[in-house]
């Protein structure tokens, strides 16, 4: 079976986000009132085979960990559909 | 015979030539080892220079840590061998866990290119051992990710156990507790942000950088005796 699985890279709560601070602060300026708690990240996609589900998901969660995420700082979220 | 410290170039390391010339102005050889290869070869330190490996894509480090000579790189640690990672090689170090914590953006989101202030914090280490502690040096950072952060529990155990081993006077970037560098529990890895081989003569505008270059060709020269 062949999988799409897209993985959301953000910094973990409490490590301090400049580029998420930067754009809260932008925000104002630009008309925007009233919005709080902006965390920058980054979204990655992929396809892979794996003959199950469940196989495809700790295959793209290991991935996730071991490469795209720097566990010291940052999460992942993995979503995964059949294709 | 001079101590030879091996000097790592990843694809988009710029800093090799730098460090070779300024590691030969205190008496050792410098040679450049390739990221594909597996084993260091006969060196008696390894420093990991300064740039862009792997086009800093993904995060720095992120892709240069699954690099074949990296794992030769943490045998050579391992063994004890002295290991300085210098700006991008700092950030190596921390990708392939051979020093805690990471370098996140910073804080001003800004590039950072100038001489900083430095304050030696501890000189149990091969980069610090022949300077003195409080001692102000003046090395020039270049870097975008040089904001060192790590989790409560571990700057705790840096701070006690003595592995800052230099903070900035002036914080450029946000890092935690002023720091500019640290070592491992052995302190026979360090990894900074500022470039002592840009401090390593007086047309440079400092000379600052010797005495880290010294201490650490110090501790290659002890181990090519052993």
């Amino acid at each position: 079976m062949r999988f799409r699985a897209r993985v959301e890279v953000q910094l973990r709560p409490g490590i301090a986000d400049p580029e998420g601070a930067t754009i809260e602060r932008a925000l104002p300026a630009l008309g925007f009132e009233g919005v709080a708690h902006v965390r920058a990240g980054r979204s990655f996609s992929f396809e892979l085979d794996a003959p199950d589900e469940a196989q495809a998901r700790t295959t793209a969660t290991e991935l996730a960990d071991r490469l795209l995420a720097n566990p010291v700082i940052e999460q992942s979220r993995l979503e995964l559909e059949a294709i | 015979m001079a101590a030879r410290i091996g000097v790592v170039v990843f694809p988009g390391t710029n800093c090799e030539h730098d460090v070779v010339r300024a590691v030969e102005v205190v008496g050792a050889q410098g040679i450049l080892l390739w990221h594909g290869d597996r084993q260091l070869g006969p060196v008696d330190a390894v420093i990991l220079p300064g740039g862009f490996a792997h086009g800093d894509y993904l995060r720095p480090g992120a892709l240069a840590r699954f690099s074949p000579v990296m794992e030769a790189v943490r045998d050579f640690a391992r063994a004890g061998g002295p290991v300085v990672g210098i700006c991008n090689g700092f950030q190596v170090l921390t990708e392939a866990g051979l020093l805690p914590g990471a370098l996140q953006k910073n804080r001003q989101l800004r590039f950072l290119c100038e001489p900083a202030r430095l304050v030696v914090a501890s000189t149990a280490s091969v980069l610090t051992s022949a300077a003195t502690v409080g001692e102000e040096l003046v090395i020039p950072i270049n870097h975008f990710e040089g904001n060192y952060t790590c989790d409560e529990d571990t700057l705790r155990r840096l701070e006690s156990e003595g592995r800052v081993v230099l903070r900035y006077a002036d914080n450029p970037n946000g890092s935690l507790g002023d720091i500019a560098g640290i070592a491992n529990e052995a302190g026979n890895v360090v990894g900074l942000m500022p470039h002592p081989e840009r401090a390593s003569s007086s047309l440079l505008g400092s000379t600052d950088g010797l005495v880290l270059l010294r201490s650490l060709v110090a501790a290659a020269s002890a181990r090519a005796a052993a």
